[in-house]
């Protein structure tokens, strides 16, 4: 049954995601906050601290599929990962071999690596990035949901990249350096970071969708990440998990540099619209998504 | 940072078996509350860890409130606070203790 | 120390067949009686797309080849020099991180496929540009000269608000978050780091000895004293 009222996941904390997005009360979280293993590093520069270090995982169903879960907490050091974070991503994906649930579900929404113990957090996006390599090659598919105002960005950019399906809301951003960073260093000119249309039009869902980095766009709304998670279960559940072979990472490689090709000289997400077709280019960024979903397998 | 925990006396809990809960996100003005069970049964624990240091003596007014209009009897209380307002905490240790009181 | 003085101390001048180019290199070299692959970047170079599919083609064709020709895959030696990604909008609009992901993809791959990889820093390792690929290697040994960080301490006390002196004081004592290879030994993340007057040929055939396909820097970190945690916080996830 859906809810009447739809439930912002933009708005929505990491906890209540998970709880709106699985089927109610299936959710069972390893290394609880209660085992209090918060970031000693954190403590060492006087930092706040959280019981659950910003990401809670655990294991859950949704629509009575076996899943694992992560959600980071945007709010908290804005996702960051550090050292006890990162190994929690790491022990869930580890899981995964060994359970084999229907996916894993990372619920993406960071910054990428947490300055105040970078070195840690480096290292841990990497170890996060060889486990969903494994855990894919072990047949479990990991599937990114992106929709909080952290986005994916830094290292959990490339980690969501790696992942086999990435659903986003138009609230949602992907990319690799924040905005902030590009003005700070290249100027103004390059990439003005306060203009938020502009930043949207470059690295949000709707771009994201247009250019196929993500592979679906949804409202933002619980309910429906919740609807396209589910469809995307029942279809991996019905045939196992091709593992990435060099003629499918080959083809990839050619997606990826005819876009690049394509597309040389952008600077702009208006410029990937008018490529995907879209006629009324002042429009998209305020079409529905339905409608924008539906304009733009129509003109595929 | 500024680290601290109080102890209280209380009536005796009235019911067992409950289950830590989590309310709250440690974020700017904002805070987090673990309510877990404590073994002894008319004592009430509340440790706070706040990033706001200097404010001991509105937290003790505040928590002694709370703990009297509350069964918080075999109740242990953590909090990782960011710089929230008293009304802030009120709301979130009122969130927290519902939410571990009712299991949801 | 130029890259091509480098190649030469590593596989003898006359062992190696590579193409240098601005920031890009590819090509073979013999190392005792069987042939490596050498894929890498010098000069500092800022990755951006065009780098990235250069890397990720030229790990691709090496699996091929191998895969053509029937014989055991050769060892892939990645030499790492980067100031990290390319900071552009342009390159934003395209999803650099999906380029970087491929990259890790195509490393990943030659692993799978029987691949020995190395990643030797012989200059800079910075930020996304080193989680792209060198630290996708099996085994990663840095030069004495090797810069690794995520970001230097300036920028990190802007960004943070912890005064510039204080991140210093504490590094001296953590290897947490200040730049250097040295942490990234203790942390478990390099793997070795050769001194100068050392044998770096000799060095880079043991490397390739013992390097292993499983990931264990979490436990190497733990054993090395530089990351306490990460070890057991994933392992009481892994089977609690």
């Amino acid at each position: 049954m859906t809810n009447v009222r739809p439930t912002s996941f933009f708005e929505a904390t990491a906890r209540g995601r998970v709880a709106k997005l699985v089927d109610a009360g299936s959710f069972r979280e390893f290394c609880p906050p209660r085992l209090r293993r918060t970031s000693p590093h954190l403590a060492r520069l006087n930092a706040p601290v959280a019981f659950d270090d910003g990401v809670a995982v655990g294991s859950a169903t949704l629509e009575g599929y076996k899943i694992l879960i992560a959600a980071q907490e945007g709010k908290f050091n804005g996702g960051a990962v550090g050292e006890v974070h990162g190994a929690k991503l790491v022990g869930l994906l580890d899981r995964g071999i060994r359970e084999r649930p229907a996916a894993v579900l990372l619920l993406v929404d960071s910054g990428g690596v947490r300055l105040h113990e970078a070195n840690a957090g480096l290292i841990a996006i990497s170890e996060i990035m060889r486990g969903v390599l494994r855990t894919q090659a072990a047949g479990v598919p990991v599937f990114a949901l992106v929709g909080g105002a952290c986005g994916a960005f830094g290292g959990m950019g490339i980690v969501t990249r790696l992942c086999n399906e990435i659903i986003m809301s138009e609230e949602g951003r992907l990319g690799l350096s924040g905005p902030e960073v590009i003005e700070t260093v290249k100027g103004v000119e390059e990439f003005d970071s306060r203009d938020r249309p502009l930043v949207w039009r470059v690295t949000g869902g709707k771009v994201r969708r247009a250019l196929g980095e993500a592979t679906y766009l949804v409202d933002d709304d619980i309910d429906s990440f919740r609807s396209v998670t589910a469809e995307l279960l029942c279809r991996y559940g019905a045939k196992p998990l091709a593992v990435a072979d060099i003629d499918e990472v080959t083809a990839e490689h050619a997606r990826l540099a005819e876009r690049a090709g394509r597309f040389a000289t952008a600077r702009d997400g208006r410029e990937i619209f008018q490529a995907s077709g879209f006629v009324d280019l002042d429009e998209v960024s305020l079409l529905p998504v339905a409608k924008f979903n539906q304009q733009l397998l129509e003109y595929i | 940072m500024e680290h601290f925990t109080l102890s209280y006396t209380t009536t005796p809990r009235l019911q067992e078996g409950h289950l830590p809960r989590l309310c709250g996100v440690v974020a700017s003005g904002n805070l987090e509350v673990l309510v877990e069970p404590l073994d002894a049964a008319d004592l009430c624990l509340i440790e706070v860890n706040t990033s706001a240091p200097g404010f001991r003596v509105i937290w003790e007014a505040l928590l002694s409130d709370f703990v009297e209009r509350n069964q918080v009897g075999g109740v242990q209380i953590s909090i990782n606070d960011a710089g929230a307002t008293p009304a802030v905490v009120g709301l979130r240790l009122d969130q927290a203790l519902d939410a571990y009181r009712s299991g949801l | 120390m130029n890259i091509n003085g480098l190649l030469d101390r590593l596989f003898g001048p006359g062992g190696h067949s590579i193409n240098i180019g601005d920031n890009f290199l590819h090509g073979s070299a013999v190392m005792g009686d069987r042939q490596v692959a050498v894929i890498g970047t010098h000069e500092h170079a800022a990755i951006d797309t065009a780098l990235a599919l250069e890397v990720s083609a030229s790990i691709l064709r090496v699996i091929r080849d191998d895969l053509g020709r029937g014989c055991s895959p050769r060892p892939v030696i990645f030499m790492v020099d980067t100031q990290g990604q390319a900071l552009s909008r342009h390159e934003e609009l395209l999803c650099l991180n999906g380029y970087f992901a491929h990259v890790a993809q195509c490393v990943d791959l030659a692993r799978r496929n029987g691949h020995r990889t190395i990643s030797l820093i012989h200059g800079e390792a910075v930020s996304g540009g080193f989680l792209a690929f060198g630290l996708m290697a099996d085994r990663v040994c840095a030069l004495p000269e090797a810069q690794v960080r995520v970001m230097d301490l300036k920028a990190m006390s802007r960004i943070t608000k912890i005064p510039y002196d204080r991140l210093v004081d504490l590094s001296a004592d953590s290897p947490v978050f200040a730049p250097g290879a040295e942490n990234y030994w203790r942390m478990g993340a390099v793997h070795e780091i050769w001194s100068a007057e050392a044998d770096w040929r000799s060095c880079l055939g043991a490397a390739l000895e013992i390097a292993d396909a499983g990931d264990k820097r979490a436990l190497l970190g733990l054993e090395r004293g530089g990351r306490l945690h990460a070890a057991p916080i994933a392992q009481l996830v892994a089977s609690a």
